[in-house]
């Protein structure tokens, strides 16, 4: 597996203000790679740095081995791009943008058949402003896919779409993946992230705090698991408390919180169920999500 | 990338035409205030001379002159809804080059405004019996040339401009004020010396200048200093534009 992105150091500054400082990490072939952290985090700066868009101050940018501001326009040619919140002339048609993004260039993919692949075929003749915003997103997904590139940049891709429309573009996105393209995408969606991306970068304040795919993240950040149930049995609590890897137990008339760690605690609660014949009439277990790893790496949530 | 330029030109021009009150402002104020105001004052009877110039030569640079600031106001309007929409980042991120980007405007508000000046003749051959001789291409490429100037000046507001909500009020601000110093309605020796300094720098004065020269049938070699002039404020506020211009 070969580096398509590699980013080495970089630091941008506006004014005062640093927005990326010392980011550093690899996007690899076939992949879809997330960086992820709230608003304002440095996640827009990195990526328009690495589509040479902007110029950091400090360190080193390669994609598919070539410089994105000294070989902008052979880059180009290789990428494709979706800006986030980007807007086209009210009154252009969809057939029209695809149509002047496939002359720009070289080796364009056949517009009509990208259009129908992404559900936009009955739209051609529409102008920009009468599209939903779901519609919208899929057409700058059809105009980034435009030139067959190899890598694909999706910044903020679903913000402001509604959960359905969220939903579809997932399916669209796990499909530039089937291609055999590379997705390096932004979010500040954690779902979306752990939905999505085989490996996610967490950014916060400009800084990259950890790499890794979303379990390992959980599993390294997060480890600790919960089992909520409910039983009337009397002699519960006593049982739980014995168990192996239970941390701690909180009891609320029928309904039990146990908390646990390891990867055999599910199993050791399971087991005592069983081996006690405790009777349950609810029983779920809660995994930790990148929100929570997020929450624990920063010490705030993502949310404010 | 001329194929992208040509391209993105039509398309520009296409999207232009949707818009049927800026179409028919754009296409149809200058033609009909010219026929409307020789209308009024054309059938004043014996006219004075001066009002009969007025009719066949000060309308008609009149016209002109406004096509081309109504073509300088719309590329700042334009350019700063682009801005503000992220359709200039858009455009910047494939392979089209920043000039071409602009160019394509440039070239829009060129196409519009001979169109202008087109309708604006036909208007004033058919509906007052103007007659005009044959300066006309002559007449027509001092227009473009002029407008072609002046719209670097455009480029430069479009960049000072903070939001779209601005852009059409800050240009008219700037624009149409330069009318009244440009010697277009009162000659610029009369007015105070202050003024005169004043009407010395504005841009418009040297359109007006070769506007009504060319109109009147003199020769551009007599114009070579409005030429002259109108080349330093392209290159002069094309230079500021490539310095301040923000693409977002």
């Amino acid at each position: 597996m070969s580096a398509v992105v590699s980013v080495a150091g970089i630091r941008k500054t506006y004014g005062s203000t640093v927005a990326v400082d010392d980011v550093s990490f690899e996007v690899v072939e076939g992949e879809i790679f997330g960086l992820i952290g709230p608003n304002g985090a440095g996640k827009t700066t990195t990526m328009e740095c690495v589509e040479g868009l902007r110029r950091p101050d400090r360190g080193a940018i390669s994609v598919l081995d070539l410089d994105p501001i000294r070989d902008v326009y052979a880059l180009q040619q290789r990428v494709g791009v979706q800006l986030q919140e980007a807007q086209f002339q009210k009154r252009i048609k969809v057939w029209e943008a695809v149509d002047l993004w496939g002359a720009l260039y070289r080796t364009p993919a056949d517009g009509a058949r990208l259009l129908d692949q992404l559900g936009l075929a009955d739209k051609r003749d529409a102008w920009f402003m009468t599209l939903s915003g779901g519609q919208k997103q899929r057409l700058f997904i059809a105009l980034a896919l435009i030139n067959n590139p190899d890598v694909v940049f999706l910044d903020e891709l679903t913000t402001g779409l509604d959960p359905q429309a969220r939903r579809a573009i997932w399916d669209l996105v796990r499909g530039i993946k089937d291609r055999g393209k590379t997705v390096f995408m932004t979010t500040h969606l954690m779902e979306e992230a752990e939905r999505l991306c085989d490996r996610v970068a967490i950014i916060d304040r400009g800084r990259i705090v950890d790499i890794d795919t979303p379990a390992a993240l959980v599993a390294r950040h997060c480890p600790e698991r919960t089992v909520l149930l409910t039983t009337a049995d009397a002699g519960a609590e006593e049982r739980f408390r014995a168990t192996r890897a239970v941390d701690n137990v909180i009891r609320a008339e029928t309904r039990f919180t146990i908390r646990g760690h390891g990867d055999d605690f599910v199993t050791e609660v399971i087991r005592c169920l069983s081996d006690h014949r405790i009777h349950v009439a609810d029983f779920r277990t809660e995994t930790p999500t990148l929100e929570d790893v997020f929450l624990k790496v920063t010490g705030h949530s993502i949310r404010d | 990338m001329l194929r992208g330029l040509w391209k993105l030109t039509w398309l520009e021009l296409k999207i232009f035409a949707r818009e049927p009150l800026g179409l028919i402002g754009t296409l149809l104020i200058p033609p009909l205030s010219v026929v409307v105001l020789g209308r009024i004052f054309g059938r004043i009877p014996s006219a004075s001379p001066r009002l009969s110039s007025f009719v066949t030569v000060d309308l008609p640079v009149f016209a002109a002159v406004f096509t081309a600031l109504n073509a300088v106001q719309s590329l700042v309007t334009i350019v700063s809804i682009y801005r503000e929409g992220g359709i200039l980042k858009r455009l910047r991120a494939t392979p089209l080059r920043p000039q071409t980007i602009l160019s394509a405007q440039v070239l829009v508000k060129l196409i519009l405004t001979a169109a202008t000046l087109a309708l604006t003749v036909l208007a004033g051959r058919n509906v007052l019996r103007i007659s005009i001789d044959l300066h006309l291409i002559s007449f027509a490429a001092a227009l473009l040339f002029s407008t072609l100037s002046i719209l670097s000046i455009g480029f430069l507001l479009a960049s000072l401009v903070p939001t779209a909500r601005f852009a059409q009020p800050v240009a008219s601000l700037v624009l149409y004020p330069m009318l009244f110093l440009s010697g277009l309605f009162f000659p610029v020796d009369g007015l105070p010396a202050g003024l005169q300094i004043v009407a010395r720098v504005i841009p418009l004065r040297y359109a007006v200048s070769l506007l009504k020269g060319i109109w009147v049938g003199e020769a551009w070699l007599a114009h070579a200093g409005d030429v002259a002039a109108l080349v330093t404020v392209a290159v002069v506020f094309a230079g500021l534009s490539a310095r301040v211009f923000r693409w977002e």
